[in-house]
């Protein structure tokens, strides 16, 4: 399924936090969201994931209009995986993941074998299934996210919004989160900090003071030109032969005391 | 959970046990008091009022069960289990372990509203005392919002439990000395004296018409609560989580603390504020049954109808030949469990 931002404008009490964005994802490719603290990534994801009403422009799920969907059938079609999520409660990790099928329930339709099945696969594909009856709080970082991704999975979107999905996470589980966002079929746009990890994605959209200042295929936006005006450091790419693509190094730029 | 099972027991089997506890409290509330009265008589009491023959029994002692100790067993029941459940959806949507209508003012908003109908005499009967209640709870829920969310700022963590309780004591407290303005402005020695006795949690004076009110009212809250389940359990990950998950959080938050207030005022009109109950039944009942609101919200109504039933018992034998405010048997029992709550959910945060 197709994501589509079209002109978006937000303003937050009166300060433009994004001007004029559009880009767009088809079906089964993935986004990396990049640009500088503050530049407008996790704004922008929220208002894909319909929690930031837009005060221009408009997202489009497929062929529908984010506003015309009600949140239920937005939440069928859509997963979000915020930086937000924590709880003091005492969860299992098996209850936590089926959350994930809340929008597909209701007082009539009670979970069901196939939601099992749902969850199950879920679990599988995060590799947490042997200690689902652990309680979510006594799990690492890496765990919970995993916990987290997969109870998005067994929400069944075909569209994933992941905000720095691997923040606080040691490179072994950045990479393996990595890798599944590339594996997966599904529609992905992830806001990212590591600039080496869009590479791994189809498209890659800089944002910088809430503007969109370049969008298009790895290769043509994480240029030196590009990350040196945005990040202000001073960008150093080495091709790595057996990813077959540059991998960058930074330093302080020259240009800035 | 395609099966539901109630602690590894069927619903019909927990359902049945369920019964015989509350039928085993109630029991015990007619039978204990200033004078035992056996079950034998309660048997044949109960016969005779529900209009089958039955050995004559002494007027006094079925006039003392009929009239007094059962209706005080319903409404501590009735009062009990809406205390627990607007605790747990306090707990749920606040996302804070220490919530309930006690510390976060709305019990004490609910008392200022009663007091201003009773005093004030914004009209009378046992209605408009209640709904003064439920508008003055209101307000104070509006007013502790507000403030938690003024000191919080912004972009702090949401679940910040130090904001919302500190605004929880600023909001009991001015809506207290509203209450006690009103008091020493309007009321008499005697009603002084009465509004005292009832603001600490009292069931005393329980009669048919009282339970009239708070079945109902207890029912129809423990039904809106119950069919939200699925709402409170998408919270468990935050309001953010629950609306990516197809829950619409704003009008959840308002029906349920909408219904919240409403339980909170109608037992506060009927027998005073009584503290503790929404807090320390929730995680009582969350320790014995999990987290899941499926459970957790028809266990917490049972247990705390249960738990204010004994308290009541308590309160009646405690000191021979005087009744404690039941208020003072809860907090007896919960201000030691609110300081264990705090210490652990604390650890938590910081661990």
């Amino acid at each position: 399924m197709r994501i589509q931002v079209e002109n978006i404008s937000v303003s937050i009490q009166g300060k433009p936090i994004l001007q004029d964005i559009s880009l767009d994802v088809a079906s089964g490719q993935s986004l990396a969201l990049i640009g500088p603290n503050g530049s407008g990534k996790s704004t922008l994801l929220r208002v894909m994931a319909g929690h930031i009403r837009a005060d221009r422009g408009q997202v489009m799920i497929g062929r529908e209009r984010l506003t015309d969907l009600s949140p239920r059938n937005l939440a069928q079609r859509l997963g979000f995986v915020s930086q937000e999520a924590s709880t003091t409660d005492a969860i299992a990790v098996e209850d936590a993941v089926k959350l994930g099928r809340t929008p597909w329930l209701s007082l009539l339709s009670p979970f069901g074998r196939q939601d099992r099945r749902i969850v199950e696969t879920a679990m599988a594909e995060m590799a947490i299934s042997t200690y689902r009856n652990k309680q979510f709080n006594t799990l690492s970082g890496g765990e919970k996210q995993r916990v987290h991704i997969a109870r998005v999975l067994a929400q069944t979107p075909q569209i994933f919004l992941l905000d720095e999905p691997t923040n606080h996470l040691d490179i072994r589980h950045q990479i393996a989160i990595i890798d599944w966002v590339i594996r997966h079929k599904s529609t992905v746009a992830m806001a990212v900090h590591d600039l080496n990890h869009a590479f791994a994605c189809d498209r890659v959209a800089v944002l910088h003071g809430g503007k969109l200042v370049a969008f298009g295929e790895p290769d043509e936006v994480l240029v030196p030109e590009v990350i040196e005006r945005v990040f202000q450091v001073a960008v150093h790419p080495n091709f790595a032969e057996q990813l077959n693509r540059p991998v960058l190094a930074f330093s302080k730029s020259a240009a800035t005391p | 959970m395609n099966r539901m099972t109630f602690g590894g027991l069927t619903p019909a089997v927990s359902l049945v046990g369920a019964m015989a506890i509350l039928l085993a409290a109630v029991s015990s509330a007619l039978v204990i008091g200033e004078t035992v009265i056996p079950l034998s008589t309660i048997w044949n009491v109960l016969k005779l009022e529900f209009g089958y023959s039955a050995p004559q029994v002494n007027p006094i002692d079925q006039g003392i069960l009929w009239s007094y100790r059962l209706p005080r067993a319903i409404l501590a029941m009735a009062c009990g289990a809406s205390l627990a459940l607007s605790g747990v959806v306090l707990q749920a949507l606040l996302r804070n372990p220490l919530s309930d209508p006690y510390i976060l003012g709305l019990s004490a908003g609910a008392s200022t509203g009663a007091v201003s109908v009773a005093i004030l005499g914004f009209g009378a009967g046992v209605l408009s005392l209640s709904g003064g209640a439920f508008i003055g709870a209101l307000l104070a829920f509006g007013f502790v919002a507000w403030l938690a969310r003024m000191a919080r700022g912004e972009g702090a963590s949401s679940t910040s439990s130090l904001a919302l309780l500190l605004a929880g004591v600023a909001g009991a407290q001015l809506f207290h000395a509203l209450t006690a303005l009103i008091i020493a402005k309007s009321a008499d020695a005697n009603q002084a004296r009465a509004i005292i006795f009832w603001m600490m949690g009292n069931l005393s004076g329980s009669r048919w018409p009282d339970v009239y009110l708070a079945v109902p009212v207890a029912a129809l809250g423990l039904g809106i609560i119950f069919s939200h389940f699925r709402a409170l359990d998408a919270m468990t990950f935050g309001r953010e989580a629950a609306q990516s998950m197809g829950i619409r959080t704003g009008a959840v938050m308002a029906v349920l603390i909408g219904t919240t207030a409403l339980l909170t005022a109608i037992m506060v009109s009927l027998s005073g504020a009584i503290g503790f109950v929404g807090l320390v039944i929730p995680h009582a009942v969350r320790f014995l049954v999990g987290v899941r609101h499926v459970l957790l919200i028809p266990a917490a109504a049972l247990a705390g109808g249960v738990f204010l039933i004994m308290a009541d018992i308590v309160s009646r034998v405690l000191i021979p030949g005087q009744t404690l405010p039941i208020g003072v048997v809860t907090a007896l029992v919960g201000a030691p469990a609110f300081a264990v709550i705090l210490v652990r959910s604390s650890r938590a945060h910081s661990g």
